[in-house]
């Protein structure tokens, strides 16, 4: 089995080409079949291998497929190196990833290029793979930039309206941002240690740095610049809520499970480089707090339900990146593949929402849905409530207050990052709760009709009891000894230090984090549902309306960067557009014509004055030897 | 021939080509520039004459005769072109013929 | 024998195409295709039947041809082939053969001639590719320069005959310095040992004082970096490009700007070590300037033709940059980089050329929505402008990424402003797909999509990106002789180097006192 690791990221690929080869021949319904019967395929060999892995006690497997190539010493190979966090992502990629497929499968069969969505589908969930799989940092680089490819494809899939063709220009440029710091940090990793093999350089790294070397800080900060750019963080956030101009089935596969978590991944794939650099992974924490908060007022604040979930998006990542900031390797792990499981499902469930209301995105048109789409709504909602971090019930809760208990009690924690993630879950249930109360509560706005199918359906229903149980495999110190996710994960990533002396009133924060969800739902309830008079009475404070303003801009971000960055760049660039360099030249040109034209006027063509200047010649030639 | 010395000779010479200069560069009609082209020549033709005289070498004189038929080559030329910028023009004028100007 | 002969080859199919010309408009396409084809197969031929691994021991060259010319003066008619010029070989009838099926329905007017022409610009090319004797190599630059100035300027675009001049006054003036260059050389050589020769291998050796060095360098660089070109001399390239017919936009981005790609690597490289490595930081800058600069004009420009030109410059900024770090990553990219990008940037070329045909003009605010009725040609452009920026997977990355880890090694900083042109790339490569093919269809010309004549011109183009970005060891391999044997000075001067690949550890300062040097050597060839 595992000789055959390298058919996992290969399926798709050989999917996608299939579909981009013949697409446009082949009959519709061969189309979903391929695109989402290869990450089926590759979904349960992904399952095959993991039942191998647990069971055969391997630490990892590793295949070279073939050298890509070879100079001086850098010889990247295309070679993949699965181990227990990669099987992790490769499980969510494949698994939720043929989930969405399956959906799409329905979503998009009306649509015109239904192939070009299945190829693009393909070929992002082939790079995604080849992202984690990558034993060396090229090829990472490669599924890095891949994954950015499809995400602008898909993006920009409805390509006739320019707003999304915007969209997806802005994505792409701005991760290129961050993964431009990425490449820094490849190239210092390979001047120091001469090799960009993963493994290779983890081990080298403790040897070559003591902790907190200047080097090393560098190289974790460059390498969070790649992380925040394609997470979406702080300060590259703000291509994400434009990147829901895409179809759902890409929100959810791409802006919510996937691509989005590669900051994550990288981040703890690195993690040795940021135990070697405290000051970088204190970066990380911070960033992560910060988007949390910025991402989560936003969210408050804005109508269209796909930009809702898109903010809590970034927020959630910052959840995962204060994990990573304080040491929890294993809780930002466990809440990606929770994230992966509800957010994708409220994703699936908006886009079926949205569908079923003619491409409706403002919440503020909808309502009345509970009784008219049952299925979506209870599934709608325990996504929810996995996202609000609802007690008991829901798997969010248990991977949520994982990383609030260890932001801290953990040995990097800090009460600051404590409250502000704090603060940030309250604000998460609030938003939370405010969209499926407008959404699915009160009277019906706009007529619905096109109802979800089947394959639309059953993906709702596996991701919500996935987001019900998923969970109950890392259960708190306190409820019982039964922590299978860090256990598994403890051979790649080491288990957090935890303060002793606070372990003993976990069960205080525990019941703090539960009461502020609670109370989060219940001022959603009131405020959207049961008294909604209570809202305009507040937007009718001209403080409440500036600060919704802010807010609803995405706390300004999009119109600082516009005339920081973009507009100065296209206007220098508009400026020198006839290239001022040129002038030199053409100045040159033009100097040397108008002394043609000035050398001109002596000749006049008159006979006598062609003499007179011979003669005056001949009289100056004559002087001038006589004087010398 | 002794009673002529080289400077009045010379002299004559200079006289005659200003003289053939001045009428080229104040006259317009064409076949009394090409005359005063040839005073110019006959001018320089006595100074090589003059010279030989005075070092008794026969040099001065040959390069009279190549004066001489330069001349001759130069005058059927030049009234071979005057015909034509006759037929042309219908005048002598010179500064008619100024179409090769700027 | 074989590198006269594919010459020759090129220079008669050129006559006798222009010949039959008279006969009927078929018949010099025909001709010229084949007559490209069979010199394609002959470097094929070459590179199979000998592999350049095999071959290390005896030095870096495969076939080596030597005919005494003018003895009097030295100067022979020498002839060698190497992995280097073997590549640029093969990219040559490659893009030559393309841009005769380009042609195939774009020319009308004098055909015959037309076909002589492209024919000698290839001779040309292949000629100075090819050459061991300077006085011949200058005989060469200027062969390519002529026919080029007729093909820009009999069937170029509106503003033809203008672009036509200024493309011939900055080649030739600048090719004058290097003759001088050349001759000074010649000179020098002969004062010295008695022998007057332009042969290369034999003025190799030569030496001079730091000032001479310099000053002939220069020369040598005139020519080269008005060719390739390097910023404050690309103004006449935006002007070529645009109004060259389809044909000749290929053959002047795809080829011409590579010969001066490859006489720094030949040339200047070996001739010049202690001139150009204290010229190197300035080279370097020079390569910086033109990656920032031409992206930023790419970015605001509208005539298609003229944004992909810019990006040209851009992307020849990487060249430059790669030759002065000196080392063996850096110049495997730039050779990468020569090949792609002759690739990529024809492709765009081509693609500017069927919208042309399509639409007949070049302006992208006319364009728009092409997607909808022309999906191959999105597809096959998507491909294009992404290795235009750079996508790993096409061959490209390969390029731009060995060229900056190699320039990294040699100079941080203006590495680092190198890798911010890649973020202004995207920015620029982005806006053709967008302003072409995303959005509506703002025309009322509907665009049909590829014919199965197009689809042969650009599908092999495709399929070699990603055979170039997926393996592109084999080129690397092919190419590593001649590489160390260019870098063969620098390796003897150590203390002058920035980075020697013998030794483990850079003499870049690591940033801080703590980390200590790796004990144990390899940093380079570790594994």
């Amino acid at each position: 089995m595992e000789n055959l690791i390298w058919l996992i990221p290969a399926l798709p690929l050989f999917g996608a080409t299939l579909l981009i080869l013949f697409g446009l021949k082949m009959p519709r319904l061969l189309v979903p079949v391929i695109g989402a019967g290869s990450v089926g395929i590759s979904a349960l060999l992904t399952i095959r291998l993991g039942i191998q892995f647990l069971s055969d006690g391997a630490a990892m497997y590793e295949q070279q497929v073939w050298q890509w190539f070879s100079v001086a010493g850098l010889n990247p190979g295309v070679s993949f190196h699965v181990d227990a966090l990669t099987m992790v992502f490769i499980f969510v990629i494949t698994f939720v990833g043929f989930l969405i497929h399956l959906y799409a499968a329905e979503f998009m069969h009306e649509d015109e290029d239904y192939s070009r969505f299945f190829a693009s589908m393909n070929l992002f969930v082939c790079a995604m793979l080849v992202l984690v799989m990558a034993d060396n940092l090229v090829l990472l680089y490669l599924g890095w930039e891949g994954v950015g490819l499809c995400s602008f494809l898909l993006i920009g899939f409805w390509y006739r309206e320019p707003a999304n063709g915007y969209a997806a220009r802005k994505a792409f440029i701005i991760t290129r941002v961050g993964d431009t710091a990425m490449a820094f940090a490849l190239f210092l990793l390979f001047q120091h240690f001469g090799t960009l093999n993963i493994q290779e350089i983890l081990t080298q790294a403790p040897q070559t740095w003591s902790v907190g070397s200047q080097t090393a800080v560098l190289v974790a900060l460059l390498l969070v610049g790649g992380a925040v750019g394609k997470s979406a963080q702080l300060p590259l956030q703000t291509w994400l809520p434009d990147a829901m101009a895409g179809p759902s089935p890409v929100s959810a596969l791409i802006h919510a499970a996937t691509m989005v978590t590669a900051g994550v991944y990288l981040i703890s794939r690195m993690y040795v480089l940021f135990e070697l650099a405290p000051t970088a992974q204190m970066v990380v924490a911070f960033i992560g707090a910060a988007t949390l908060l910025i991402a989560g007022f936003t969210a408050l604040t804005q109508n269209d339900l796909k930009r809702v979930l898109a903010y809590s998006t970034i927020s959630q990542i910052g959840y995962m990146f204060l994990a990573l900031g304080v040491g929890a390797w294993s809780a930002a792990v466990f809440h990606f593949m929770i994230h992966a499981f509800f957010k994708a499902l409220l994703f699936l469930g908006a886009g079926a929402v949205i569908m079923a209301l003619h491409h409706e995105h403002d919440m503020f048109k909808m309502g009345g849905l509970r009784h008219k789409m049952p299925v979506v709504f209870w599934t709608f909602l325990i996504g929810s409530a996995s996202l609000a971090a609802v007690p008991l019930i829901s798997a969010g809760f248990y991977s949520k207050d994982q990383i609030l208990w260890l932001g801290l009690a953990g040995e990097r924690g800090s009460v600051i990052l404590y409250i502000a993630a704090l603060l940030g879950a309250f604000v998460t249930s609030i938003y939370t709760f405010r969209m499926v109360f407008i959404t699915f509560y009160g009277e019906e706005k706009t007529h619905s009709s096109h109802m979800p199918g089947f394959w639309m359906k059953l993906p709702l229903v596996v991701l919500a009891i996935l987001s019900l149980i998923g969970g109950f495999i890392e259960l708190p110190h306190n409820f019982a000894h039964f922590t299978l996710f860090t256990n598994y994960l403890e051979p790649v990533l080491p288990v957090i230090v935890i303060d002793e002396g606070l372990s003993t009133i976990e069960w205080i924060f525990q019941i703090v984090a539960a009461l502020v969800a609670l109370a989060g739902i219940y001022i959603a309830y009131l405020f959207y549902l049961k008294k909604p008079e209570l809202v305009q009475n507040i937007e009718r404070s001209s403080f409440a309306m500036a600060l919704h303003r802010f807010w609803y801009s995405g706390w300004g971000f999009d119109a600082l960067y516009n005339t920081l960055f973009v507009k100065p760049y296209v206007y220098l660039s508009k400026l020198n557009k006839h290239d001022s360099i040129d002038l030199v030249y053409t100045g040159f040109a033009n100097v040397t014509q108008w002394l043609n034209s000035l050398f001109t006027r002596t000749q006049t063509g008159m006979l006598r004055t062609y003499m007179l200047g011979v003669l005056v010649g001949a009289i100056l030639v004559v002087t001038i030897s006589l004087l010398l | 021939m002794n009673g002529v010395s080289m400077e009045a000779g010379l002299l004559l010479a200079a006289i005659l080509f200003v003289l053939g200069l001045i009428s080229v560069l104040i006259r317009r009609n064409v076949i009394f520039m090409l005359i005063s082209v040839e005073i110019m020549l006959n001018a320089a033709g006595l100074a090589f004459i003059v010279a030989g005289m005075r070092w008794a070498q026969p040099d001065g004189q040959i390069m009279f005769i190549f004066i001489l038929t330069m001349a001759a080559a130069e005058v059927s030329v030049g009234l071979a072109l005057i015909l034509q910028l006759y037929h042309q023009l219908k005048t002598l004028d010179s500064d008619a013929a100024s179409r090769m100007k700027g | 024998m074989i590198l006269l002969w594919i010459i020759v080859l090129l220079m008669a199919g050129g006559i006798l195409a222009w010949i039959a010309g008279r006969v009927n408009d078929m018949l010099p396409r025909w001709i010229s295709l084949l007559v490209i084809l069979a010199a394609l197969a002959i470097s094929v031929w070459l590179w199979m039947a000998d592999p350049v691994t095999a071959l290390t021991p005896k030095g870096p060259w495969i076939v080596h041809l030597r005919i005494p010319w003018i003895p009097q003066w030295g100067v022979g008619f020498d002839l060698a082939l190497d992995g280097l010029s073997l590549l640029m070989l093969l990219l040559t009838f490659l893009l030559g053969a393309l841009a005769v099926l380009v042609s195939w329905n774009e020319i009308y007017t004098k055909v015959g001639f037309f076909h002589f022409n492209l024919l000698w610009v290839l001779a040309g090319i292949t000629g100075v590719f090819l050459t061991m004797d300077l006085f011949l190599f200058y005989f060469f630059w200027e062969v390519m320069l002529i026919p080029m100035y007729f093909l820009i300027g009999i069937w170029g675009h509106e503003n033809r005959i203008y672009a036509a001049y200024k493309f011939f006054i900055f080649t030739q003036a600048s090719g004058l310095l290097m003759l001088l260059s050349i001759l000074s050389l010649y000179f020098i050589h002969g004062s010295q040992t008695g022998v007057y020769t332009f042969n290369y291998f034999e003025l190799l050796g030569t030496s001079f004082s730091p000032a001479v060095g310099m000053w002939l360098m220069f020369g040598f660089l005139a020519a080269f970096l008005v060719k390739l070109p390097v910023v404050p001399f690309h103004s006449w390239l935006p002007d070529a490009h645009s109004q060259a017919p389809t044909a000749g936009s290929v053959i002047l981005a795809g080829l011409l700007l590579k010969t001066g790609a490859y006489g720094l690597l030949r040339f200047v490289l070996p001739f010049f070590p202690d001139a150009a490595q204290e010229f190197a930081p300035w080279a370097m800058l020079l390569g910086v300037i033109g990656i920032l600069y031409g992206a930023v004009l790419a970015y605001s420009q509208t005539d298609l033709k003229r944004l992909v030109a810019y990006t040209s410059v851009s992307h020849m900024g990487f060249v430059i940059l790669g030759v002065f770090a000196f080392n063996e990553l850096a110049l495997q990219g730039v050779v990468m980089q020569m090949i792609t990008h002759g690739l990529s940037t024809g492709a765009l070329f081509i693609l500017a050329g069927f919208l042309y045909d399509r639409i007949h003009t070049r302006n992208i605010e006319k364009m728009g929505g092409f997607w909808a009725t022309a999906p191959k040609m999105g597809v096959i452009a998507l491909v294009f402008v992404m290795a235009s920026l750079g996508l790993p997977g096409l061959g490209n990355f390969i390029a731009e990424f060995l060229t900056l880890i190699g320039s990294w090694q040699a100079n941080n900083w203006l590495t680092v402003f190198a890798t911010i042109g890649i973020v202004l790339a995207t920015a620029y490569s982005l806006r053709i797909l967008k302003k072409v093919y995303y959005g509506r269809n703002l025309t009322d010309h509907l665009i049909h999509d590829l014919s199965a004549r197009e689809m042969l011109i650009m599908v092999p183009m495709v399929v070699l990106l990603l055979w170039l970005g997926l393996f592109p060891q084999t080129v690397i391999e092919t190419v590593a002789p001649s590489i160390n044997e260019q870098l063969q000075a620098y390796r003897n001067v150590p203390e002058k180097r920035t980075l020697s690949l013998e030794q483990p550890k850079s003499i870049t300062q690591p940033l801080d006192s703590l980390s200590q040097p790796k004990p144990e050597g390899g940093a380079y060839g570790l594994k």
